[in-house]
Parts: C-alpha cells; sequence; structure tokens
C-alpha cells in the first residue's frame, strides 16, 4: 500500500513537472498572464460571459436604463446588431475580430477608446483579451446561461485509472483529478471514517458503542450500515434543522431595535420532524412556501409556513408601517432568491438585474406572490407586547393541548400552555407595482404574480398564488431548485459547494469546478423522489468523500484549494457543533428534542448594556436558565438577533436577520479565548474529569480515557507523553495549592462529584488541554 | 514572530484559505482559466496584478478614527444650529412650503398642527472662528476653533434602526460591513495585540433606543474585521480572563503543551490551518495582557482625570470610554467606536438634553484637547453625531419650557476635528426654520467618502466582491467634501 502511494506520488510530481514546463512556468514572463494556455475550443459560458460580466455589463447588460450606447452584450441577437450610434458598425462580427468593435476597443491604447474605461476600474488582462479574440475567431457562440440550462446526467467519463472509486460520483471526481494531474488520496482511517460521518450527519461524535461496532466489524456494507444508523437517529434531524435556521433567518426576536420576544419556536420543531420523516425536498419546500393553500391544508401544513414570517419586524414606535411591510415582503422575496434559488433576486429590486436577465419587473411579479398577507406588523410596541404577551404578529395558529396529543404531536410544547406562530396566509389581496427605485411610495406599474420565463415559463396550469409557485420551484425542470440543494449538501460534507457562491448561480457566481457532477447530482436528486438520506447517503459512499483528509506538500502546491478533491477538506465545525461536541465528549448533553428555546450560559450585561434602557420588551436583560436547560443542543439556545449567542456569533454564525446559505470559517483570537474561558467549556472539562475519575481504574488510564471520549481514537505514544507529564505537571501544582484546585473546579452548575478535588483540578486542565487542541474542533 | 508581524500587517496574508478566498473575490476570469488550465493554482500564493488592494491609494492624513456616537439623534435646534427665527415665529404652524412633502413618523402624523418650537437653550458664538454653540456645551464652546462643524448633513432615514444603520454601513438594511469593518479590511491593524476595530458604549438617562450588534458587524467581510466590544468590566473583551485559581504561567504552560500538540498535528495532517491556529493562540494570550493594560486608567495621571472630569474613573460612562479611546488610539487600535445612547426626546427635551449634554460636553472636548497635546490630533479623525435631526415644531404640547422634537432627516448637524479636517469653520447652511439645507449638503454617502478620502482610501476603490457585485461602504454614490479638508 505504502509503496504504491510513494510510486503515485512521484508519478504526480513528473506529471506536474511536465505541465510546468508545457506552460512555461520557468520561461520569463512579463504579464502574469501570458503564459496561460487557450484551451482548444472557448466556451461561451464558462470563459466568455464571465469576461463581459465582469466587465461589460454594469453598461452593456440586461439594465435597459444604465445601458449605454445602445449596446447590450448579453443578449445574443441585440450583440450582434449594428450600433445604432455607430452606422455600419458592429460589436461583435462572427470570425472577424478585427471587424469586431467589441475587441477592437478592449486592445485599444487610446484612453478615450478603450474598454471598459479607465473610471471604471477594471481592466482585461492579456488571457482574457485572447480569450475574447479567440471566441469571435470561432464564430462567438453564444449560449444560455449554465445554470439556467436544465441539468442533464452526462455519460459517465471513462477514466485511465480503473482501480478507485465506489460510485458514479467518484467517476466524475477521477476525469478531473486525472485532467489535472492528480491523483486521489487512500481512504481515511476507520476512526476518522466513523467520527466524520457522525460529525455530518448528526452534528456530534459517535458514541462509545457506535465506534465499538464499527470498529470490530469487517463486513463490506460496515459503512452503510454506520451510515443507516447515523441517518435514524433523532440527532439527524437536529443536524439538518441547524443549517436550515440560517437559510430561514429563524430567531426567537423580532429583531430590529426593541428586539423582544417571538414564539415562532414550534415551527423550528416542525423542520426537526420533517427531517427525521425524511419528508422528500419538494414537499419539504411546497409546505413552507404555501402549505395553507394545499387542498385539505391541517395545522400541520399551515405551521410550516411560519418559514416566511420568520424575518425580522419592526416595533420601534412611529415607523411607518407600509414602508416596512415592503421590507417584508421583499424579505420572502430575496430569501426564495438566495435561499431556494440560488439567485440574487434583490439585485433586481430598485432597477433591472446588472448581470442576470432578470428584470425590475421579474422581481416584482415574484414578490407579488408574497404581498397577499393579512399583516399590519405588530401592533404594539415592545412593553405593551411584554405586558400582554402578544407574541406572534397577525395571522397565526394557535396550538394548546389538543393539537398537541394529536396531529402536532412532534411539538414539545409544555403542557397547559398555548403558543402562537406566524404563518402565512393570502387573506388580503393586494395589487403589486413596481416601486420605481425600489422605493415603497413610489408605485409605478402594476404587475400580475409571475417568474422568470428565462429559468422557466410559468405553466398555465398553475395557479397563480404561492402554491402555483411552489410547483414552479419544485417543477423536475426547474433548473435551479436541485442544483442549489445538492450544492449546498455538498458545501456541508466538503466544506464547499461545486459552485463555491453557494448563494448566487448567476453569471457572476462561481462557476462549478465539476459542472457534470453538480447535473448528475441534480438530476438524481430527483429521479430519486427529492430523497435528502438517499443523497446524503450517495455522496458519503463515494470513494471522494471517504478519502483521507491528509494533504502532502506536493498535493498542497499542486491544488492548494483542494479544488479537485485529491484528498478530503478538514475544516473547523460550526460554532453549534463545537459546543454540542463539548457537551457530549462530558457527558452533559440533554438528548430532549425541541421545546421552547433556552438560555445557557452567557457572560453577564450583554443584554443590558446594549438595550434600549429599563424594560422595553422581554428580551432586555439575560438570565440564563438552570439545571438540564444549560445542556440541550445549541439549535435550541435563544436566538436574539441584535445580540446573537456570543459562542455563536465568535464562530461565524450570522446575525439572522437575512437568509444566509454559507458561513465563514474564520480563526480568531476570540475563538482561542471563548475556548478556553467559556464556563460551558471549563465546566464540561470538568464534569469529564470527574466521570472519568469516578467510572476508570486504575488511574494510569485516567489520561487515555480522557482522550479516547474526547477525539475518538487512541493516543499516539508522542501525544501521551506530552498529556502524561501535564497532568503530572498539574498534580504537582495542584498538591501545592489545594484551594486554587477547589477554585478551578468550582466551574459551572452542574454538581460536583465527590472526587478528589487535586486529581479532579489536574485531569480538567488535561481536559481543557484536548478540548483546545485543533483537532477536536475540526472535522478531518 | 517575523512571519506573525507579516501576517497582521498584510490583510490578505493570514492564511491560505483566506488568501485564496481573496482572490476568487478579485478575478472572476481566474477561477473561470483554472477549470481548464491545471497549472494555474500552482507556484502558492502571489498577488496578482488584478488585485483591488493597492492601499493606501493616496497619501493618509489620518491613521485612524474615534467616532462619538450620539445613538437617538441628539437635536440641531438646541446644539449648533442656531435659529432666531423659530423664536421670532414660535408657534406658527410650519409652512407647507418648508415642509414640502417631508413624509413623518407615525408619532407626529396625526398631530393637526406643528407649531415652531425656539430652543430652551441659549446661543452665543464661540472663538475665533465664532461658531454658534448652545449653552448646554461650554465644554464643547471652548474648542470651537479645533472643530469643524456640519450643519448640511441629511439622511433619507427617518427611523431610529435603518438610521443608525445607515451610519455605520452605508445602508439602511441590515447585512452590509460596519464602516469600521471596512478600515480595518482596507487598512489592517497597526497592532499584534489588540483588535484593529473596537467598540465602547454607554447611556444617559435620556430616553433610549437600543443597540444592536450588526452596527459592528463585518458583514460580508471576513470576520476577523468585526469590531469587538470592549466592556467595562471584569471581562473588557469577552472571555478574556482565565478562570479562578490559574496564574499566568499556569495558562502559558498549558498553552505550550496544546501547542506542541497542535504541531505534532500539524506534521501529520499537512493542514497549514493548524499553524494559524496556534497564532491565533498566542495573540490570544498576548491580548489578556494587553487589554486589561490598555484598559486600565488608573495610570493616568491627575491631570487627565481632571481634565475629561470625574466621571472618566467610573468605568462604563461615557467619560470612561473618551479616555479609554485616546489610550486605545495611542495602541494603534485603528477604528474605535463610542456609543452614547439616550438622546431621543420626543418630550422633556430641555431636561433631558441638558443631561444628556452633561454627559459627554466635558469628556468630548478633552478627548479633543488630549489628543492635540500628544500632537496625536493631526492623524486622529475624532467624529461627533448622531443619526439625523430633530423636527423644528413641536411634538407633543406646547410648552416651550417642557417639549420635544420629532425625527428630523432632511438636516441636521454633527461636528469632526483633527485627521485632516479644517479646524474652526462651519460648512453647511439651513434654511432660517432650520428645516431645509440651504447650502453645501452633506448626504451620509458624503460623509464616508470623505472619512475614507482621510484615511488614503478611495470611497470608489476600496471594493469587496460579494454575491457578484463589487460593494462599497459607499454604494453607488458619495463625493469627497474637498472644502472641509485641509
Amino acid at each position: 500500500m505504502k509503496i504504491k502511494a510513494i510510486v503515485l506520488l512521484i508519478l504526480t510530481g513528473l506529471i506536474a513537472l511536465l505541465f510546468a514546463f508545457k506552460s512555461g512556468l520557468f520561461k520569463a514572463v512579463d504579464d502574469e498572464y501570458v503564459s496561460q494556455k487557450l484551451p482548444d475550443v472557448v466556451d461561451y459560458n464558462f470563459h466568455i460571459k464571465p469576461i463581459l460580466s465582469d466587465n461589460c455589463y454594469t453598461c452593456h447588460g440586461p439594465d435597459a436604463n444604465k445601458r449605454k450606447a445602445g449596446l447590450r452584450l448579453d443578449d445574443e441577437q441585440a450583440a450582434f446588431s449594428e450600433l445604432p450610434e455607430n452606422p455600419g458598425k458592429f460589436a461583435i462580427v462572427a470570425g472577424k475580430p478585427n471587424r469586431s468593435l467589441l475587441y477592437q476597443q478592449v486592445v485599444s491604447d487610446d484612453p478615450k477608446q478603450i474598454m471598459p474605461p479607465p473610471d471604471s476600474q477594471l481592466k482585461l488582462n492579456s488571457y482574457e483579451k485572447k480569450l475574447l479574440k479567440k471566441w469571435i475567431e470561432q464564430g462567438a457562440k453564444f449560449e444560455k446561461h449554465w445554470a439556467f440550462i436544465p441539468p442533464k446526467k452526462a455519460d459517465l467519463p471513462q477514466n485511465e485509472a480503473t482501480n478507485w472509486g465506489e460510485n458514479e460520483i467518484d467517476a466524475f471526481i477521477l476525469e478531473k483529478l486525472e485532467e489535472n494531474g492528480l491523483s486521489p488520496s487512500s481512504k481515511a482511517d476507520d476512526h476518522t471514517l466513523i467520527r466524520r460521518m457522525s460529525l455530518d450527519l448528526t452534528g456530534l461524535p459517535p458514541n462509545a458503542a457506535q465506534v465499538r461496532l464499527f470498529l470490530s466489524n469487517s463486513s463490506e456494507d460496515i459503512l452503510e450500515q454506520a451510515i443507516d444508523e447515523f441517518l435514524a437517529s433523532p440527532a439527524y434531524g437536529e443536524r439538518m434543522t441547524q443549517v436550515w435556521l440560517d437559510v430561514a433567518r429563524y430567531a426567537d426576536s423580532h429583531g430590529y431595535q426593541d428586539d423582544s420576544y417571538r414564539s415562532m419556536w414550534p415551527w423550528r420543531d416542525w423542520v426537526i420532524h420533517a427531517f427525521n420523516n425524511n419528508l422528500p425536498y419538494d414537499e419539504f419546500l411546497t409546505l413552507q412556501l404555501a402549505g395553507d393553500l394545499m387542498p385539505n391544508a391541517g395545522m400541520e401544513q399551515i405551521l410550516a409556513t411560519g418559514f416566511n414570517r420568520n424575518h425580522p419586524i419592526t416595533q420601534e414606535g412611529g415607523v411607518i408601517q407600509e414602508e416596512y411591510h415592503s421590507y417584508y415582503v421583499s424579505d420572502r422575496t430575496n430569501t426564495l432568491g438566495k435561499g431556494i434559488l440560488g439567485l440574487t433576486l434583490e439585485c433586481a429590486k430598485c432597477h433591472d438585474h446588472k448581470y442576470d436577465q432578470l428584470s425590475q419587473r421579474d422581481y416584482f411579479e415574484i414578490y407579488s406572490f408574497f404581498n397577499n398577507v393579512n399583516e399590519k406588523g405588530l401592533r404594539m410596541d415592545a412593553v405593551q407586547a411584554a405586558r400582554q404577551k402578544y407574541f406572534a404578529d397577525a395571522p397565526y395558529i394557535e396550538i394548546s393541548d389538543e393539537e398537541t396529543a394529536g396531529v402536532l404531536s412532534f411539538i414539545n410544547k409544555p403542557e397547559g400552555e398555548e403558543v402562537k406562530v406566524m404563518v402565512m396566509n393570502d387573506s388580503m389581496p393586494r395589487k403589486t407595482y413596481i416601486f420605481n427605485r425600489g422605493a415603497y411610495d413610489s408605485p409605478g406599474e402594476e404587475v400580475a404574480p409571475g417568474t422568470p420565463d428565462i429559468i422557466l415559463p410559468f405553466s398555465e396550469n398553475l395557479p397563480k398564488n404561492r402554491l402555483g409557485l411552489a410547483k414552479w420551484v419544485t417543477d423536475e425542470d426547474n433548473p435551479l431548485t436541485s442544483r442549489v440543494f445538492v450544492n449546498r449538501i455538498w458545501g456541508m460534507l466538503f466544506g464547499k459547494g461545486l459552485v463555491e457562491t453557494a448563494e448566487d448561480f448567476g453569471v457572476q457566481g462561481s462557476l462549478p469546478t465539476h459542472p457534470q457532477l453538480l447535473d448528475w447530482l441534480a438530476r438524481d436528486f430527483v429521479e430519486h423522489n427529492w430523497d435528502i438520506k438517499y443523497l446524503l447517503k450517495k455522496i458519503m459512499l463515494s470513494a471522494t468523500y471517504q478519502q483521507s483528509s491528509v494533504a502532502t506538500e506536493e498535493v498542497k502546491k499542486a491544488d492548494p484549494e483542494n479544488r479537485w478533491l485529491s484528498r478530503a477538506p478538514r475544516f473547523r465545525m460550526s460554532g453549534e457543533i463545537i459546543r454540542d461536541y463539548i457537551l457530549a465528549t462530558s457527558g452533559l448533553l440533554n438528548k430532549e428534542i425541541g421545546g421552547p428555546s433556552v438560555k445557557p450560559y452567557q457572560p453577564p450585561g450583554l443584554w443590558e448594556e446594549t438595550n434600549a434602557g429599563g424594560n422595553r420588551g422581554v428580551l432586555t436583560t439575560y438570565v440564563a436558565d438552570e439545571g438540564d436547560k444549560l445542556y440541550r443542543r445549541s439549535l435550541y439556545t435563544l436566538w436574539k438577533r441584535t445580540l446573537p449567542p456570543p459562542s455563536m456569533s465568535i464562530f461565524d454564525a450570522p446575525n439572522r436577520d437575512i437568509c444566509e446559505v454559507r458561513r465563514q470559517k474564520t480563526n480568531t483570537p476570540l475563538q482561542a479565548l471563548a475556548l478556553q474561558n467559556d464556563v460551558q467549556m471549563l465546566e464540561a472539562a470538568r464534569v469529564l474529569a470527574q466521570n472519568v475519575i469516578a467510572e476508570i481504574q486504575p488511574p494510569n488510564q485516567w489520561v487515555t480515557t480522557v482522550f479516547q471520549r474526547i477525539l475518538i481514537r487512541n493516543p499516539k505514544d508522542e501525544e501521551l507523553k506530552v498529556l502524561e507529564n501535564y497532568y503530572s505537571d498539574a498534580l504537582d501544582k495542584f498538591l501545592k495549592e489545594e484551594g486554587n484546585a477547589e477554585k478551578l473546579i468550582a466551574q459551572g452548575e452542574y454538581k460536583n462529584m465527590e472526587t478528589d478535588p487535586v486529581k479532579t483540578a489536574a485531569l480538567m486542565l488535561t481536559a481543557q488541554v484536548i478540548y483546545n487542541l485543533d483537532e477536536t474542533i475540526t472535522k478531518e | 514572530m517575523e512571519e506573525d508581524k507579516s501576517k497582521s500587517e498584510n490583510p490578505l496574508k493570514v492564511n491560505r484559505r483566506h488568501f485564496f478566498s481573496q482572490l476568487s473575490v478579485g478575478i472572476g476570469s481566474l477561477a473561470l482559466g483554472s477549470l481548464l488550465i491545471p497549472d494555474l493554482f500552482k507556484g502558492g500564493p502571489k498577488p496578482l496584478a488584478s488585485q483591488p488592494l493597492g492601499i493606501p491609494h493616496f497619501a493618509p492624513k489620518a491613521k485612524r478614527v474615534i467616532y462619538l456616537f450620539q445613538s437617538g439623534a441628539p437635536s440641531q435646534l438646541e446644539s449648533f444650529d442656531y435659529k432666531p427665527t423659530l423664536a421670532k415665529r414660535m408657534g406658527e404652524d410650519l409652512p407647507d412650503s418648508v415642509r414640502n412633502g417631508q413624509r413623518l413618523t407615525g408619532m407626529t402624523a396625526g398631530q393637526d398642527k406643528f407649531p415652531l418650537m425656539p430652543s430652551a437653550a441659549k446661543f452665543a458664538q464661540h472663538g475665533k472662528s465664532g461658531a454658534w454653540v448652545s449653552e448646554f456645551f461650554p465644554h464643547i464652546a471652548k474648542i470651537a476653533d479645533d472643530i469643524c462643524i456640519v450643519k448640511s448633513m441629511h439622511t433619507e432615514a427617518i427611523n431610529h434602526d435603518p438610521a443608525i444603520t445607515f451610519f455605520q454601513t452605508g445602508s439602511q438594511q441590515s447585512g452590509r460591513p460596519s464602516m469600521g469593518s471596512w478600515m480595518s479590511y482596507g487598512l489592517g491593524s497597526e497592532n499584534q495585540n489588540l483588535p484593529s476595530f473596537v467598540v465602547l458604549t454607554s447611556r444617559g438617562k435620556g430616553n433610549s433606543q437600543g443597540l444592536y450588534s450588526k452596527l459592528w458587524s463585518s458583514g460580508f467581510l471576513d470576520s476577523k474585521h468585526q469590531g469587538v466590544l470592549l466592556r467595562s468590566g471584569k471581562d473588557p473583551v469577552l472571555y478574556l480572563n482565565d478562570p479562578d485559581g490559574i496564574s499566568r504561567s499556569d495558562k502559558r504552560h498549558l498553552l505550550d503543551h496544546v501547542s506542541s500538540l497542535n504541531k505534532l498535528h500539524h506534521i501529520e495532517t499537512g493542514d497549514d490551518e493548524i499553524e494559524s491556529r496556534i497564532a491565533q493562540y498566542e495573540m490570544a494570550y498576548r491580548m489578556q495582557m494587553s487589554v486589561p493594560d490598555v484598559m486600565d486608567i488608573k495610570k493616568e495621571p491627575e491631570s487627565i482625570i481632571k481634565l475629561y472630569g470625574e466621571d472618566s474613573q467610573v468605568p462604563g460612562t461615557y467619560a470612561a470610554n473618551c479616555l479609554q479611546a485616546r489610550r486605545l488610539a495611542e495602541n494603534g487600535v485603528r477604528f474605535i467606536q463610542l456609543y452614547h445612547q439616550g438622546w431621543d426626546q420626543h418630550g422633556n427635551l430641555p431636561n433631558e438634553m441638558a443631561g444628556q449634554a452633561k454627559d459627554v460636553d466635558q469628556a468630548s472636548a478633552a478627548l479633543i484637547l488630549d489628543l492635540k497635546q500628544r500632537g496625536m490630533l493631526e492623524d486622529t479623525l475624532v467624529i461627533w453625531g448622531g443619526e439625523f435631526g430633530r423636527t423644528n415644531y413641536c411634538q407633543g404640547n406646547f410648552d416651550p419650557k417642557n417639549y420635544g422634537r420629532d425625527h428630523h432627516p432632511r438636516a441636521f448637524s454633527i461636528w469632526m476635528a483633527g485627521g485632516g479636517i479644517k479646524p474652526g469653520i462651519t460648512f453647511g447652511e439651513t434654511d432660517e426654520f432650520g428645516y431645509n439645507i440651504v447650502k453645501n449638503p452633506v448626504h451620509i454617502n458624503d460623509f464616508h467618502a470623505t472619512i475614507m478620502n482621510n484615511l488614503g482610501l478611495d470611497h470608489e476603490q476600496l471594493t469587496y466582491k460579494y454575491q457578484g457585485r463589487r460593494f462599497r461602504l459607499t454604494d453607488v454614490a458619495g463625493n469627497v467634501i474637498k472644502d472641509i479638508i485641509t
């Protein structure tokens, strides 16, 4: 095995060297781009349109109002037309770059002629210019934007290497690897793999029994069994919900300045239920967009529409409700765009989209679907609302014991209480106008509900309401919905999507690294009835997913970003997963599912320092919960938009004011401080130490056990030596300073066990060393 | 450590992953080219010609900003915009020709009359420049020749949340990076042990409005540009303090073990992100010393305490925060954002505003004088102001001793000092009613463009590509107000 790897490595190196020579890497060059080799066939979507879009569309693109010189380059017919301000001349003449003004002006030296104009701060490089020339020479072919063409399953690539690959995915990955002179990594070791799969599917580390079973079983389908077990665990629904909450901009507060409490959590319980029941994605979307309009809609269907009431609602005194109403409807429109269609629809609110073929009319046609809700905005300010327990703005449904005993049994509602949840209805049909410059008080032409034809014509047979919209969204010919979702699932597993800009599949977004794979996955997903668990399993059973994440110097050089996936990704877990991981490994995790959001530890004073003074609203002072509510999974932590839980924000959680589909993965000193000093972390280290001391004999197994429980593997000799030394140093210290040991182990509310304080403190600090390792907070 | 230094100075070299996220931002063509050209990403991180940050764009006049934000919107009519006509025509209805279609908030839209209300505070001219300053601000009056009063600010927002968000992020709606984050992104940090953008809050007794972390959020920029809230209590930065029972050397010992295990794992995995993690832990360790040190005002001499006023010794007050701001500025923090809440006087304005002014007057002036005596005013830009102005007519009962004013977006006053701003001038004028601007309007976008200009940044060039668009702090507008620049 090892020899094989070395041979592969040498081969890879040789190939890389060859490429380097061929492409002139060792020649002296005068421009960074001169040495780049032009493709044999220039592709419009992949080569030309990004140049035109990025550099030209602002003045020569879809926005009719900003168009200059009557030239439009995003539309084939227009681009070939005679220039209105330059009779007899053409921007593009197929096959004739020297007669194409587009090319002539791009290569011009004359500051009055050159395009883009100098004041735009934009400039084409030599490679881009050559590409344009070659494209025109080859006939200047236009194509529809790639993401607007319905995906098709291409034939599986035939690759040179035949000894690698588990399923179809690998064929596509291997093709690109070979093209790039790379080869796949070997399979990850079993410990890594089970931890990876567990984190991906449950957001938690695997438990001891799962690890034991997995490691002791050598049957062929053991991986599949493990995946099935994780998928069947209730933690799966929580894990998937966690991600969906960012998309759905879920919060437990209204946002804006008073930011008082709202009760949307039963909607969150529904999402968990939906994922755990493996509701097909098309139904999952349909219920959320239009559950109330479905034939025989019941409480569950109506509850699901809370999705579109999750946006912030102002309680500020003196606002003009009509202005804010337009914000709410826009928010729903933008969320459909970013969260479901991967489109920057909001860019077409004030004017036609500058880059994508989406007009301002298109924007307001979609807007009109969401514009018929009988909502007035919160009718009470935060003070009144708090007094009258007015936590939901009409329209809403009321959930009582009767429902939770029956159709809504998945809601974890405290008995005897009633809870109101905001939902959608269409009981107040409004006329929708195109707002001039997007301003609510400047209505223009009236529009009817509709969707952009360029994506998929809205069928005559569909009702012109949200249900029709949902059917259009989930139509198997809709080119975006399935692609956008499989891409996000890919991103969840691999750290970034095949389309890196998961929020933007438009012309300014990134191009897919593996377009055929993306399309294959999208089609396959739809063919399998939008089955999310199927999709996850498919990807996880690929050899691509199961590779080791170790990066050699060579491969780092060849593919630093790991675009071609010659290794598995290695990246920091989200704030929620980190906290849950620490709770789970320490033994503190409370596995209760659903229910009203909870308030775990938070540094004191944060809400008080920034609230509006006095007691305006409900969420003005933070009083942490007690008992086992402190140890719930992080998706149940109460989310106040204006001051989200700091232990989540520090790890790049968005504030949930708007739909977000992609989190950053930063690495900052504030994260280091949170991991060292947050009482939640310290308490976990203490409780883990006490559990191990109480359960494990002899004491010389303690450090090893702590290590195993946290990292789900055995320590290597060298690691164990470092940690044993540390433990004995700490023991010496606390033997001399028993008082400090007592102080240290006083962390957290959880009851102190009857363990020796000196040993506890020493082992607690040892656990803290391990909790602060990069490996602990990283999915490998 | 050499390497560390370059990391913190160049915002693009933090780590490889970060570098490439920047790369894909600046040059869409590269991303596409690499699809078919395998060797494009070889050769490691090397800046490319088309990278957006050739910074500074020109010689900066200021190195840092201290923004004294007066949250809630102080009235211009009781501070810097003297309008004797309001006294002459007291109680008369605001003429429609003056109001000219201005929309109203829900709080006064129901009033049948809009009676003009004069200032309860008396005005006088001060300094060689003869600037008009009200009696509410005696200390600021004394530095009239050091500051530039802009009486012609205007905005579109008429409610607090969108208006503050507009000032802080260039957009009325949530989601854009804060101006401090833009500066941090553009200019990086001058300091290895402190964040480049910090936030301090305080609150007066006046009617107050909430603050939100989105105001100092980095939006779509890397979150290391996020403002760090510095607090007055035991933990000035969240989670800064080690738990009881642990000494500084214990912490060092612990971190050394974390590092050595991390290093072992780095060798095994080859992931350079681990090196970056080790560096962040070191920075955190340094912050545990440097932050309390810079926050410790006990070292300040009596003369300084006297200058800023007794309040400066009470942690969490505006005065203490001003003194803190100077110390942070000395230590190389790029953008220091203060908020003082309580300026929303819909009623009881004369009393409440006098109280709010008392909170901030002496310390604001002291900050200018202190910076000046240290030779730091030259390259420190100080800004004082709120999110909009207040109406010239009365809200609620008409009582010249106890009246209120509603929100007014069309004209209001702020002042700036130092950092390349002309001292001792008043810029812009409003009509005799103080309602409309008649000369030299300054929009929020212009204000941002001007600040950026003084920091050596071209507001049209400092962009970040997100969702396919190159975003700027000034969106698609903004002109540098050259007349107020030295």
